[in-house]
């Protein structure tokens, strides 16, 4: 499925107009968001699953995103989703991509998004016992950490 | 030292886990007349033999040749931390080959002499530094490589960086620069070997380095 | 006379249920780095890989949020600092292309050759250091180290002359570079890629001569295209898995479709598979920067002033994800501009991240000797895992 029939069939599917441009952004429903990356693996062909991240918008909560691509046809998805104010649950993308498990073990680290159905989500870039999710825009840069501060 | 001075005080071995507790054990070791180098025994038979009448020669020539040994084979354990440790693998290459100094690469920290920290230490990696340290046999000497080993560098105010490793384990000889060049490094390790062949006349190591921030 | 039938046997059975937990790192000499993997062995067997990370976490994604376009470029190379350059480049990269900064056709030839030095130099260090782990079996130890170090002091050269620093440089800035080539450094260049490209030919030939080399790499961490695409390994492990897929011939940037050169693809998606397309990336490196030192435009190297303060470049509302090949894969960088001098938020996408979480799939079933091989065949750079 090449660029032109990937956007065409997403934007049936997601009923929302897609805008042109590389890489090809779609804003998903949080309800729809494994259910999109599914559609995006099996149908369009994503089958590289690139990264998965996530941004703090303060007060409007955080955003989700997912980037997948196609390599033989050259499309490039970034999906993204607005979880909202106060909300830090996921669907989990690991049953779908393999890739998504150490991505979203960081995402939970650093943003303190749960990801639900996730097989071992703990932290895995600092210790287990660490205090704060330190990308959160409320988490100051240089928060000392008491024993070698 | 003479054998009728007051013995040496015993100092508590220090729980590293407390950040005070680090600054009260770095206080001691300041104040503590002789440094970890040596044994009692050791130094109570050394002693005699310098006081006999005469004995001096033998005690100052075998001090000298102690020395000369020690400071001639310095085995660094490889303990590559972070970008420093491209530069150190350089340094022990052989373009610049510290193995003419006598220093070979050892892999296990338990036949090794020197730390060469190369590398921002995290406070992750702080408590497996300190491990692998004490596993070195004494005497044992540290280097610091780099702007991030000397005071966390660049990433000095991230939230995750030990601000110096001497605020982990005492430091022999700084080496400045993001990374220092192969030359610094070796520059540091003959200030190292100088700092050894005069061990024991000065009889400690460095100082703890009393920084504030 | 001996009561055997009233002693209890114990039986160390090698396929029984027994597990021993092996824990490997973080201080392991052939490790790559701060790298820890629990391993769950059965007899010699591994079955079970737990790899931890984050010993080099250096807080990169937080601290890029308080530093302005024109200061991070030089922390960005602390990335990747084994290839400092394409690190640069990816951030440098993602800001241009918010900012809509052009870069004059000098400044993106001269991108081109330092970055295809710099996976000279990568590659070289991988060789060295992978052949090193092996080394027992290839007779030898550390020699293809120590050959290798010496061409890559060679290429350092260069950088030096070129930037004045001989790992992190520093070299790139939102609008060009900072840097131009200095006399007589062109000829320089090219006398050392020729000397390279001979030798990489003779340690072709001592590797792959090497019975015990074969053996130890043929085989040996099969990779398939369906797990590496999953996974979202990039790089010589993608295209040694049969993918051919390399983002300077599928998704050009700074000029490299002016450029005549083969992605080498190899399908059998083991540790020789990756040695292959490493080798061959060698040779396609090197006439990419023949091709571009023929072909250097003169001009301007940056198309914006001097700056008098850090925080000077200033990027409209926006975000962009710029990726570039580098010698481990695909390096992205992800901003977030809110219209400051600072990004809102910068991602990394490093390739030794994606690349290293292929390991906990295929380590499993291969013998504790193997571990080390496939993790070198990997090429982890803890700067990026861990960022």
């Amino acid at each position: 499925m090449n660029v032109e029939q990937a956007r065409a069939s997403l934007a049936s599917t997601l009923a929302v107009d897609i805008a042109a441009g590389a890489p090809m952004t779609v804003d998903v429903p949080p309800a729809r968001w494994d259910e999109i990356a599914r559609y995006a693996k099996e149908t369009i062909g994503c089958r590289f699953f690139n990264f998965l991240t996530a941004v703090d918008w303060k007060e409007q909560g955080l955003e989700v995103l997912a980037r997948v691509d196609n390599l033989d046809e050259g499309v490039s998805l970034m999906l993204r989703t607005k979880l909202g104010p106060g909300v830090n649950n996921c669907a989990s993308l690991t049953p779908i991509y393999r890739g998504a498990n150490w991505m979203e073990r960081e995402c939970f680290d650093m943003f303190g998004i749960h990801f639900d159905n996730h097989p071992d989500l703990r932290r895995i870039l600092l210790e287990d016992g660490w205090e704060g999710h330190p990308l959160l825009k409320s988490y100051a840069v240089d928060t000392p950490h008491p024993p070698y501060r | 030292m003479a054998l009728n001075d007051p013995p040496v005080p015993v100092i508590p071995a220090p729980i590293w886990r407390n950040f005070k507790e680090l600054q009260e054990w770095e206080q001691l070791h300041k104040t503590r007349p002789e440094g970890d180098k040596h044994s009692p025994l050791f130094e109570s038979v050394t002693e005699g033999i310098h006081n006999f009448p005469g004995g001096f020669v033998v005690t100052t020539a075998a001090d000298a040749f102690l020395n000369w040994a020690r400071k001639s084979s310095v085995w660094p354990v490889t303990f590559g931390l972070a970008c420093c440790a491209i530069e150190m693998m350089a340094t022990f290459c052989s373009r610049f080959d510290v193995e003419r100094l006598g220093m070979v690469p050892w892999a296990s920290p338990r036949h090794s002499d020197l730390m060469i920290v190369s590398g921002t230490v995290t406070i992750k990696m702080a408590p497996m530094l300190l491990r692998i340290y004490d596993q070195m046999p004494d005497p044992k000497w540290a280097v610091s490589m780099g702007s991030c080993a000397n005071s966390g560098g660049p990433f000095r105010h991230g939230y995750h960086v030990v601000k110096g490793v001497d605020r982990v384990i005492p430091v022999d000889v700084y080496v400045p620069g993001c990374p220092p060049p192969p030359e610094s490094l070796l520059n540091g390790l003959l200030l190292l070997q100088d700092q050894i062949a005069h061990f024991k006349k000065t009889g400690r190591r460095a100082p703890a380095n009393e920084k504030v921030d | 006379m001996l009561d055997v039938d009233n002693k209890t046997r114990v039986e160390m059975d090698w396929s029984g249920p027994e597990r021993l937990q092996m824990n490997m790192g973080p201080q392991h000499p052939s490790a790559h780095g701060v790298f820890r993997a629990i391993l769950g062995l059965q007899g010699e067997t591994v079955v079970d890989v737990d790899a931890v990370i984050g010993y080099l976490h250096r807080c990169h994604e937080k601290l890029s949020e308080t530093l302005t376009y024109a200061q991070y470029p030089s922390i960005a190379s602390k990335t990747d600092y084994v290839a400092a350059m394409t690190s640069e480049f990816a951030y440098v990269l993602a800001a241009e292309e918010i900012g809509k900064f052009e870069v004059p056709k000098r400044a993106q030839y001269l991108r081109v050759i330092v970055a295809e030095l710099q996976r000279i130099a990568s590659h070289l260090l991988w060789l060295g250091t992978w052949c090193m782990d092996m080394g027992g079996a290839l007779g030898g130890g550390a020699t293809i180290f120590l050959y290798c170090i010496r061409e890559r002091e060679d290429i350092l050269d260069l950088f030096e002359s070129l930037v004045g620093a001989r790992l992190l440089y520093g070299f790139f800035q939102v609008g060009g570079t900072r840097y131009d080539i200095p006399d007589g450094w062109a000829e320089q260049c090219r006398t050392t890629i020729d000397r390279i490209d001979s030798r990489v030919n003779e340690y072709e030939q001592m590797l792959e001569d090497n019975a015990f080399f074969l053996a130890r790499t043929q085989g040996v961490g099969t990779v398939s295209r369906e797990l590496a695409e999953d996974v979202g390994i990039a790089g010589p492990l993608l295209r040694g898995s049969g993918v051919n897929f390399d983002l300077r011939k599928n998704v050009p940037y700074s000029s490299y479709g002016d450029f005549d050169f083969t992605v080498p693809v190899e399908t059998a998606g083991d540790c020789y598979a990756r040695y292959k397309v490493r080798m061959a990336e060698f040779r396609q490196a090197s006439t990419i920067v023949r091709q571009a030192l023929d072909a250097l435009p003169s001009g301007p190297i940056s198309s914006r002033p001097a700056l008098k303060s850090v925080a000077q470049i200033r990027i409209p509302k926006g975000e962009a994800y710029a990726r570039v090949e580098g010698p481990r894969g695909e390096v992205g960088s992800y901003i977030v501009s809110d219209g400051s001098a600072k990004p809102y938020r910068m991602k990394w996408r490093g390739a030794s991240f994606s690349n290293l979480a292929i390991l906990p799939h295929i380590i499993p079933g291969h013998k504790v000797a193997d571990v080390v091989a496939i993790m070198g065949s990997v090429d982890p750079v803890f700067g990026e895992v861990d960022r």
